[in-house]
């Protein structure tokens, strides 16, 4: 594997009673694309909060390029280049799908309280250069006929476009995202998971939550199964699409049974 | 076109003193002024942040309190037998102090509640507004409680070797509330335009999404608030020379919901918002007093506001901007992406 960007260690959340992670341990490397997945509930999305900074882990640690996490607030873990998107909520609705990138470009447009107002020359210049950052982000990913329309009157699937140009604007690292592909068609899809290589050539560590196993298959390095908030099964697709305990946690015992009758038969 | 508009409003503005000679019209005319930019101040905050001050004339007197005791001097026990002594300086130095003062209040008062927010917030202004009001009944030596504090001086500007003036005559007040007035109207353009006000209305659309990309929430509240404040404690300032008299009732809750009702029938989170409903109802009484009673009045005035929020229940200037095309960029400006999409549209 490639040097860690991502480490989360012997990480565990309690909400009451309720072990949502109970012990969870795995690495993600420089330049991969990781896919987390698991039944609902199995605590993937719970370990997106928890990286985030959304969420405060009730044990273990989380490192990032070897720091530790622990006790930033979301928008200083941000500020690292640790970004994410969200499964609901992703965009800010009034505002167009071009004013909805310039926002995600805040990081980059930090400028002095008084030149903001005066609009100084170093201002307007990097104004200048924020808009064609968010022109070249929208275009990217193609969304450059809807660039002025209101992000909430785009459907859902284009909303989720949106969300990743916000995120790519936040210029990351390593990028989080939240099933991305809900809610998308095939042929979206199919669109979205060449962007997502786009996105992962370009230098970004992207991990995954989602549900669509083709797409998972299709885009994944390498996939971690939660189920009940402990890791199942790790490993590339072509073993997780193999492994019992993954087909068991999913389908149940019986489908387990057939599995193996199957493969017995055949 | 964006330009032209606030432009001509300001010159129409300008104008009036010229033409209207009447000085109770005047008088009026000055006080409304000087409420519209404590209205434009709450609505930086009300209406690009979302957070309600219910107590924004506390920034408002004590920018009236600072700058009068500044500029009248005081002598006054601060605890433990330690006496403050403070010798007159000119009103441009109250001004100024007033302006930093309120600032810093609202750095307090943004930092105390801005980690909670909401109704928090609206609770932590309307309890500091009391606390401020209860010093100046109560602290007598400094603010001479109820008797009031009189014979504030007005405000003298100038410079060394040019001469000075005194602005004394209500036409000298009024250009002067109205140069304030412009300056509050293109420091808040100024800040909702830039990157700090992108950030502001992200929070208010999408808190979450916003955090994520790496807006400071509490920084950018507090911030906002600091400005607001500030704006509001110069208004104050403009007020005590202007009136020449204060006491704790400018402290009084009515006129924290005047500013309410000017920002919220004008339109919140519209620049133009604020000045049409401040002149609306800034404006109201003195139109209403030949043809009413005191009483009468009040229900008149409730009746205004009734019915424009029934008719345009956004505000004035956001529901009928969309209907005036130029003043459409008046109220929501977004210049840059119009000449963007020509730019792509191009082919």
């Amino acid at each position: 594997m490639a040097e860690t960007v991502l480490s989360i260690e012997h990480v565990g959340v309690q909400f009451g009673g309720l072990h949502a992670i109970s012990d969870m341990n795995f690495q993600v490397g420089q330049g991969e694309i990781v896919s987390l997945i698991g039944p609902n509930g199995a605590g993937k999305t719970t370990a997106f909060n928890v990286v985030t900074g959304f969420l405060k882990p009730s044990k273990g640690a989380v490192r990032y390029c070897g720091k530790d996490l622990q006790g930033l607030r979301p928008h200083e873990i941000a500020d690292l280049g640790l970004i994410r998107t969200f499964q609901r909520t992703s965009v800010f609705p009034n505002d167009t799908v071009f004013d909805n990138v310039l926002i995600g470009l805040h990081r980059q447009g930090k400028l002095g309280l008084i030149e903001a107002i005066l609009r100084l020359p170093r201002a307007r210049a990097s104004e200048r250069r924020l808009r064609e950052c968010a022109a070249e982000l929208v275009r990217l990913v193609g969304l450059e006929a809807r660039a002025q329309d209101l992000a909430g009157s785009l459907s859902y699937g284009e909303q989720r476009l949106v969300g990743v140009a916000i995120a790519l604007a936040a210029q990351p690292k390593m990028l989080l995202m939240d099933e991305p592909v809900s809610g998308m068609n095939a042929s979206e899809t199919h669109t979205f998971v060449q962007l997502i290589r786009k996105i992962r050539d370009s230098g970004v560590t992207i991990l995954l939550v989602e549900h669509d196993m083709p797409m998972v298959m299709s885009v994944s390095d390498r996939i971690v199964v939660l189920n009940y908030g402990r890791i199942i099964a790790e490993g590339p697709p072509d073993a997780i699409r193999a492994n019992p305990a993954v087909i068991e946690a999913y389908l149940g015992q019986s489908a387990r049974d057939a599995a193996n009758k199957v493969a017995s038969h055949a | 076109m964006r330009r032209i508009v606030p432009l001509l409003c300001f010159a129409a503005f300008a104008s009036v003193p010229l033409w209207l000679q009447d000085p109770y019209l005047l008088n009026a005319l000055i006080t409304t002024g000087i409420f519209i930019i404590g209205a434009m101040s709450m609505n930086l905050l009300l209406g690009f942040t979302g957070q309600l001050s219910l107590g924004h004339i506390a920034f408002f007197g004590i920018g009236a309190y600072v700058s009068a005791l500044t500029s009248l001097g005081f002598d006054a026990e601060i605890f433990g037998g330690y006496r403050l002594v403070h010798a007159p300086y000119p009103p441009v130095a109250g001004f100024a102090l007033a302006v930093v003062i309120a600032g810093l209040c609202g750095y307090l008062v943004g930092r105390l509640s801005f980690r909670v927010r909401g109704a928090y917030f609206v609770i932590v202004t309307i309890s500091f507004a009391e606390v401020v009001r209860l010093i100046a009944l109560n602290w007598v030596e400094l603010t001479q409680g109820p008797l009031a504090l009189t014979n504030i001086p007005s405000i003298t500007i100038g410079l060394p070797g040019l001469g000075y003036l005194t602005l004394k005559t209500k036409l000298q007040n009024c250009y002067l509330v109205l140069t304030i007035a412009g300056i509050a109207y293109l420091l808040i353009y100024g800040l909702v335009h830039s990157h700090y006000g992108r950030a502001m209305r992200a929070l208010m659309e999408n808190e979450t999404l916003a955090v994520s990309v790496g807006i400071d929430v509490t920084r950018a509240l507090t911030l906002t608030a600091v400005i607001s404040a500030a704006i509001a404690g110069a208004a104050g300032s403009l007020y005590a020379h202007y009136i020449r008299i204060i006491d704790p009732e400018v402290f009084a809750f009515i006129s924290t919901v005047t500013m309410v009702i000017m920002v919220v029938s004008g339109g919140k989170g519209s620049l133009a918002g604020p000045v049409v409903g401040g002149v609306i109802f800034g404006l109201l009484p003195v139109f209403l007093r030949p043809i009413m009673a005191p009483e009468a009045q009040w229900i008149a005035y409730g009746l205004v506001l009734v019915a424009i929020l029934f008719v345009l229940p956004r505000g004035i200037v956001p529901s009928l901007a969309p209907k005036l095309a130029f003043a459409f960029r008046l109220a929501k400006p977004k210049p840059v992406i119009a000449s963007e999409r020509t730019a792509e549209e191009r082919p």
